[in-house]
C-alpha cells in the first residue's frame, strides 16, 4: 500500500481551516483572504494525493521513474492562475462596496427578508394570481 | 412523407412571422395550404387504410430507450388526421378575414400552424413516447394561445389552468405510458394493440392513461379549465377546444380501449365520470348568456358522452361513439365559426343582447340551423344518425349488460343519465340557436355593423354542407368504421349508421331526448328560474384554485425557511454538509494506509512556518497584515512545490504570489485600516468548529486519497507521450499546451472575463480608459528615463526607481520571451512568461504612473486578449486544415544556412543550431498574450483608474478611527 506525507496533509488541513474560518465572515476582503488561504491549502492537497516527491519532470532530466506525477501539477498550475484572477475580481468588488457604501459587508438578501415578512404574515407570494375567471357564467370572456 | 408533412408544418411555423410581416393576413391563406395538402394526401391513403392496411414510417431516434420516430396510420388515426387537418384548413383561411380588422398576427400564424403539426403528430405517432411529446406539445401551444393577450388577466389565468390542469394529467399519463411499454415489451402502439400485455403493470398504467386522457378530454372533474380557454380567440377556440386538441383524450381512450377496457375500474370510471360530464356540461350550457361560453360547455357535455362511448369498449359503442367524435368536430365547430361572424358582425356574443340577427343575417342563421340540429341530434343530420348509434351502444347495457358486466340497476341508470344529457343537449342546441338569431318580442333588432364577406362564411358553409350530406352517408360510413368496432373484443355489433332508424331502445331513447329537450327549451324561463335556486357547492375549480393558493403558500413558507438570505449561512451550511458527510464516511474505514512524516526536513520546517503564518492571517484585523502574510503562506507554498519536485509549480506560484501582493496593495490604499468587526461575536466559536471539522477532513482525505490508489496513473504513460506527440521535453507544459489543452482553453476565458469584470468595475460604462501616449513617434524632445513620469506630481517621483526600472524592463521582457519559448523543454511557459512581463508592466506603472503604463504598452488590455484568445483558438482548429484533429501538434526542424553556425578559426559556433519549432507554442504564445492582457488590465483598472477617481474625488476615503469609510462621491459616473 502506497503511503502519505502526513506534514504536507496536516499543513494542507490547518491552512484550509484558517480559510474556511474567514470565510464565514460578513466581510469581503475577509471573506476574499479565506477563499486565497483555503486555495493555497487545496493546492497542497494535490502534491499529497499525487504521491511522494520526485524529480522534476522534465525529461532529459530525470528518469521517468523518479519523476513527481506531472498530471497533478498541470493541474495545479491552472488553479494558482484562476486563483490569481478570482482575487483580482473578488478586491474589485470589496473596492467597489466601498466606494457605494463604506464598507465591504455582505448584507443579507432584502428579497429574502420581504419573503420572510410574507411568510410571517401568511400570505401568499407577490406573483401570485387568484384565477380570474369563472365558471358561473357570469364573468365576461371576451377577446 | 408524414414526417416530411410535420416537419413543413413547423418549418413554415417558423417562418411565419416574416411571412405575416410580408403579406398581412393573407399569410393565414398561404399556411392553410398545408394542412389542405395533408388532408389530400390522406385522402389519397384511403385505398391502403380502408382495406385493413397502415402506412407506416420509422427512423432511429434513442436506440438505447427503444424510442423511435415512428408514424403509423391506421384506421382511427386517419380518421383523426383528416378532422385535425381538413378543420385546421378552414380554421386557418376563416382567419384571413377573421382577424381583417386588427394588426397582423404573425403569433397566431405561427402557433397556429405548429399547433397543426404537434396535433398530426400526436394522432399518427406510433411510438408511446413521441406521442407524449407531441402531447405535450399541443399543450403548450394551447397554452401560447389562450394567453393571446397576456396583458389580460382572464388570459393568463385560464392559459396558466388549462396548462396546469392539462400537464398533470400529461404527467400521470407518461407514467403509464411508460408502464406499458415496459409491460408490453414494446413502446410501438401497433404491438401493443394486436398483442395486449396484461399483469400489474398494465394494472398500473390503465387508471394513469385514462388520468390523461381525462385531463385533456376535460371530463369532470378536470372540466373547468375549457370554460376559461375561450377567453382565446374564437377561432382558435374552434380548433384547439372544440374540433382538435379536447379530441386528443378521446383518441388516446379509442386507441387503448380495446387493450384496457377490461382493467379493474376503467369503465366504471368512464361511465361515471363521463355521465356526470354530459350532465353537467348540459345543464350549465344552459343557463349560460354568452354564447361561446354556451358552447363551450356544450364541449364539454360532448366530450364527456364521446369519451363514454369510446371507453365503453363495446363493438356498437365504438361506433356510436367514432361516428359521433366526427359528427362533433364538423357541427362544433361550424358553431364557434358562427358565434365568431355574429360577434363580429354585432359586437355582441350575449344572447340576451341579440335580436333579430337571423333576418339580417339569412345564410349565417341556416348554417347555424344546421350545426344546431346536428348538435341536438334531430334529422336528417350527422348528428343524428351517429347520435342514434351511440344510443344503441349504451341501450344494449341495459338490455343484456353486452358482455362487460354491468348490472341491470346501473346500467339503466346509465341509460337514464344519457337521455337527460341528451334532452339536455337538445334544450341547449335550441336555445343557442335562438337566442343568436330569433327576433325576440319587444325587443330591437341588433344593427350589423360589419355583414360577413363570403370568405368568412366559405368555412361555416362547407362544413355545414359536410354535416347534412353526412346524415345522408351512413352506410358507406358504417362500411368505413365497421373494421375499428370489431376490433373490440366485446359486445353485439352495430345496426350501422341508418337514417331511417330501426324502430326499437334507440330510436325510443332518441323520441325521450327530443320531446323532452324541447320541453325544456319552451319553459327555459322557468327552469332558469329553478336553476338559480340551486346552492354554489364547492366544485373542482375551487379545489383547484385552493390547492394553488396552497402550493403558493408553501413556497413562501420552505423559502422562508431554507434561504435566509445570509451569505455565511449558505456557505457555512455547505461546509458542514461536505465536513460531516466526508468524516462519517471516513469511519467505516477499515485500514488507513500507512503514513510518513515528510520527505525531507525541509517540508517540515517550512510547514511549520505555513501554519504559523495561516493562524496568524486567520486572527489578524489589519488589512494589510493578513495580506501580507498570506503572501507568506503563498510564498511557502511556492517553497513546498519546489520541494515536491516542480519546479513549474514553484515558479508559476512566486510570480502569482507577487502580482496577488501588489494587486491587493493597489487596492488596499483606498480601504480603512482594519477589517470591520462582525456585530456578532457569538457564532465565533461556531466557525472556529466548522473550520477545523473542515480541515480535518480534507487532512483524513488526503491521507487516504493517495493510500487508495489501485489504478495506474494515468500520467505514467505521460514521460513517453509528451515526447512522441507532444515533441517537448517538459511534461507540465506539454500537458498544459497538448494533452489537456481544452482546461487551459477554458481557463484563459475564464481570465478573460476576470479581467473584464475588473474593468467594468471601475470604469463601469466601458472596458477600459482610453490609451493616452505623452509622446509620439516623432515628438520625443526630452529623453528622460520614464517619458510618462513626468505627468506625476514631482513628490511622487523617485529617480532611483525610474532608473531601475529603466533598465529591468528590456531584461525582465527579454526573460519572459526565454520563459515563453523555453517552456516547452524547461520550466516556464506561457503563464509563467506572460506573468514576467506582466509584472514588468506593472512596474513600469509603480515607477511613472498611469501614463508611463500607456506608454509601456500603448494598446488596449482587450485587444491583447482578444488577440490571445484567437490565436489559441486558432492553434486550436488549424490542423483540421491539413487533416489532423483539434489540438494535433507538430514540429518542425530548422535550420536556416548562414545562421546556424558560425564558422570561427576556433571552430564552429552555434548561433541558432536546429531550431525545433512545436506548433503548440502558438497556443502558448496565445496563453502569454492572455496573461500579459489580464495583468495590463489590472494595471490600468486598480491602478489608473483608481488614480483617476481620486483625481476626481470618487474613491472612498476611510473614516480615522473607523472601520468604515466615506462613499465615493457621485455613485455613477
Amino acid at each position: 500500500m502506497n503511503a502519505a506525507n502526513l506534514t504536507l496533509a496536516i499543513t494542507a488541513g490547518l491552512v484550509i481551516a484558517c480559510g474556511v474560518y474567514l470565510i464565514t465572515e460578513r466581510s469581503l476582503s475577509r471573506i476574499l483572504v479565506g477563499v486565497v488561504l483555503a486555495s493555497n491549502g487545496v493546492n497542497l492537497l494535490f502534491l499529497v494525493a499525487s504521491g511522494p516527491a520526485g524529480g522534476a519532470p522534465i525529461i532529459g532530466l530525470t528518469p521517468a521513474d523518479r519523476m513527481s506525477d506531472p498530471l497533478p501539477q498541470a493541474m495545479v498550475l491552472t488553479a494558482i492562475v484562476i486563483t490569481l484572477s478570482v482575487a483580482a475580481f473578488v478586491m474589485t468588488m470589496a473596492y467597489r462596496s466601498f466606494q457605494l457604501n463604506g464598507n465591504d459587508e455582505v448584507d443579507d438578501d432584502v428579497e429574502d427578508a420581504r419573503i420572510a415578512a410574507l411568510a410571517e404574515a401568511d400570505r401568499t407570494s407577490d406573483s401570485f394570481e387568484e384565477l380570474g375567471f369563472s365558471d358561473t357564467g357570469e364573468d365576461v370572456v371576451s377577446e | 412523407m408524414l414526417t416530411i408533412l410535420i416537419s413543413a408544418h413547423l418549418v413554415i411555423a417558423m417562418a411565419a412571422a416574416g411571412l405575416t410581416r410580408l403579406i398581412g393576413h393573407r399569410a393565414f391563406l398561404l399556411v392553410a395550404v398545408l394542412p389542405a395538402a395533408t388532408f389530400g394526401w390522406l385522402v389519397a391513403q384511403a385505398p391502403v387504410v380502408l382495406a385493413g392496411g397502415a402506412v407506416s414510417e420509422v427512423a432511429a431516434w434513442i436506440p438505447a430507450l427503444r424510442v423511435e420516430l415512428s408514424f403509423r396510420l391506421g384506421l382511427v388515426q386517419w380518421l383523426l388526421a383528416l378532422v385535425v387537418t381538413g378543420i385546421g384548413a378552414v380554421v386557418l383561411w376563416y382567419c384571413r378575414w377573421y382577424f381583417a380588422g386588427v394588426a397582423s398576427q404573425p403569433r397566431v400564424v405561427g402557433l397556429l400552424t405548429a399547433f397543426c403539426a404537434a396535433m398530426i403528430g400526436l394522432v399518427t405517432a406510433d411510438d408511446l413516447i413521441l406521442l407524449y411529446v407531441f402531447w405535450e406539445a399541443t399543450t403548450v401551444f394551447s397554452y401560447l394561445l389562450i394567453g393571446h393577450d397576456p396583458t389580460r388577466r382572464a388570459n393568463r389565468s385560464a392559459a396558466l389552468t388549462a396548462l396546469i390542469v392539462t400537464t398533470t394529467g400529461g404527467l400521470a399519463m407518461l407514467v403509464g405510458l411508460i408502464a406499458l411499454g415496459q409491460a408490453a415489451g414494446t413502446n410501438s402502439l401497433a404491438a401493443i394493440v394486436a398483442a395486449p400485455p396484461s399483469g400489474a403493470l398494465v394494472m398500473l398504467a390503465a387508471p394513469l392513461i385514462l388520468a390523461g386522457a381525462l385531463s385533456k378530454s376535460a371530463l369532470a372533474p378536470f372540466h373547468f379549465w375549457l370554460p376559461g380557454a375561450m377567453a382565446a380567440p374564437t377561432p382558435i377556440s374552434a380548433y384547439l377546444h372544440a374540433a382538435a386538441m379536447v379530441k386528443a383524450g378521446v383518441y388516446l381512450v379509442a386507441v387503448f380501449a380495446p387493450v384496457l377496457a377490461g382493467q379493474p375500474g376503467w369503465r366504471p370510471a368512464v361511465w361515471t365520470l363521463g355521465a356526470l360530464t354530459l350532465f353537467l356540461g348540459g345543464w350549465r350550457a344552459l343557463r349560460q348568456d354568452d354564447l361561446k361560453l354556451l358552447l363551450a360547455y356544450g364541449t364539454v357535455s360532448q366530450l364527456g358522452l364521446l369519451v363514454l362511448l369510446v371507453g365503453t369498449g363495446t363493438q356498437a359503442a365504438a361506433l356510436g361513439g367514432m361516428a359521433m367524435l366526427i359528427a362533433h368536430a364538423l357541427f362544433k365547430a361550424t358553431a364557434f365559426l358562427v358565434v365568431g361572424i355574429v360577434d363580429h358582425g354585432t359586437g355582441t356574443r350575449q344572447l340576451s343582447e341579440l335580436s333579430g340577427v337571423g333576418r339580417s343575417l339569412p345564410l349565417t342563421a341556416t348554417v347555424a340551423g344546421i350545426a344546431a340540429a346536428s348538435m341536438a341530434g334531430l334529422p336528417p343530420t350527422l348528428g343524428f344518425i351517429a347520435k342514434e348509434a351511440g344510443l344503441e351502444g349504451i341501450t344494449n347495457l341495459g338490455l343484456g349488460h353486452d358482455g362487460t358486466g354491468i348490472a341491470a340497476l346501473p346500467a339503466w341508470l346509465l341509460i337514464g343519465v344519457v337521455v337527460a344529457g341528451s334532452a339536455l343537449t337538445v334544450a341547449y342546441s335550441l336555445r343557442w340557436w335562438w337566442g343568436a338569431f330569433w327576433t325576440k318580442p319587444g325587443a330591437p333588432a341588433t344593427p350589423i355593423s360589419h355583414r360577413p364577406e363570403a370568405g368568412l362564411l366559405a368555412g361555416p358553409v362547407l362544413l355545414a354542407a359536410a354535416t347534412l350530406v353526412g346524415g345522408f352517408l351512413g352506410g358507406p360510413l358504417t362500411a368505413v368504421l365497421q373494421p375499428y368496432a370489431d376490433t373490440l373484443p366485446l359486445g353485439e355489433p352495430g345496426h350501422g349508421l341508418k337514417l331511417i332508424p330501426d324502430p326499437g331502445a334507440p330510436l325510443a331513447a332518441s323520441v325521450v331526448a327530443i320531446g323532452l329537450g324541447v320541453l325544456l327549451f319552451v319553459q327555459r324561463d322557468r327552469i332558469a328560474r329553478i336553476q338559480q335556486t340551486f346552492p354554489l357547492v364547492y366544485g373542482a375549480a375551487d379545489f383547484y384554485r385552493a390547492s394553488m393558493a396552497a402550493i403558493d403558500r408553501l413556497a413562501v413558507e420552505v423559502t422562508d425557511r431554507t434561504q435566509r438570505g445570509s451569505l455565511a449561512s449558505y456557505v457555512g451550511t455547505i461546509l458542514a454538509v461536505i465536513a460531516a458527510g466526508i468524516l462519517l464516511a471516513l469511519a467505516s474505514v477499515q485500514a488507513w494506509p500507512a503514513a510518513y512524516l515528510a520527505d525531507n526536513a525541509g517540508q517540515v520546517v517550512v510547514g511549520a512556518v505555513m501554519m504559523v503564518a495561516a493562524v496568524a492571517v486567520a486572527t489578524s484585523r489589519g488589512r494589510l497584515r493578513a495580506v501580507l502574510l498570506l503572501g507568506v503562506t503563498g510564498y511557502c507554498t511556492a517553497v513546498l512545490f519546489l520541494l515536491h519536485g516542480a519546479p513549474d509549480l514553484a515558479l508559476t506560484q512566486v510570480l502569482v504570489e507577487t502580482v496577488s501582493l501588489l494587486v491587493f496593495l493597489l487596492v488596499l490604499r483606498k480601504l480603512p485600516k482594519y477589517f470591520t468587526e462582525r456585530p456578532l461575536q457569538s457564532s465565533r466559536w461556531w466557525r472556529v468548529v466548522l473550520a477545523g471539522g473542515t480541515g480535518l477532513a480534507f487532512t483524513l482525505v488526503a491521507l487516504l486519497a493517495f493510500g487508495s490508489r489501485v489504478a495506474t496513473p494515468v500520467s505514467a504513460a505521460y514521460p513517453e507521450v509528451a515526447k512522441s506527440f507532444g515533441y517537448g521535453n517538459n511534461i507540465v507544459n506539454v500537458v498544459l499546451v497538448d494533452t489537456r489543452a481544452w482546461d487551459t482553453i477554458g481557463e484563459i476565458a475564464v481570465l478573460s472575463i476576470a479581467a473584464t469584470g475588473v474593468a467594468s468595475l471601475i470604469f463601469l460604462r466601458s472596458r477600459g480608459a482610453p490609451v493616452r501616449r505623452v509622446t509620439s513617434p516623432g515628438n520625443r524632445r526630452d529623453r528622460g528615463w520614464l517619458q510618462g513620469s513626468r505627468s506625476l506630481p514631482d513628490a511622487q517621483r523617485s529617480l532611483i526607481f525610474e532608473v531601475v526600472t529603466r533598465l529591468l524592463f528590456p531584461v525582465m521582457i527579454l526573460v519572459s520571451i526565454y520563459l515563453l519559448v523555453a517552456g516547452h523543454n524547461l520550466p516556464g511557459g506561457g503563464f509563467a512568461g506572460g506573468l514576467v512581463a506582466g509584472t514588468a508592466l506593472l512596474i513600469r506603472y509603480l515607477a511613472g504612473g498611469r501614463a508611463e503604463l500607456d506608454e509601456a504598452m500603448p494598446l488596449p488590455a482587450g485587444a491583447l486578449l482578444g488577440t490571445g484568445l484567437a490565436a489559441a483558438v486558432a492553434s486550436a482548429v488549424a490542423p483540421l486544415a491539413v487533416g489532423g484533429v483539434i489540438f494535433q501538434s507538430f514540429d518542425v526542424h530548422l535550420r536556416i544556412p548562414g545562421w546556424d553556425q558560425l564558422a570561427t578559426p576556433l571552430g564552429p559556433l552555434t548561433i541558432l543550431g536546429d531550431v525545433h519549432l512545436v506548433s503548440s507554442t502558438v497556443f502558448d504564445i496565445g496563453v502569454y498574450l492572455v496573461v500579459v492582457g489580464m495583468l495590463l488590465d489590472l494595471g490600468r483598472s486598480l491602478g489608473g483608474g483608481i488614480d483617476a477617481q481620486a483625481e476626481e474625488g470618487l474613491t472612498p476615503a476611510p473614516e480615522p478611527e473607523s472601520t468604515h469609510a466615506i462613499p465615493g462621491g457621485r455613485s455613477d459616473r
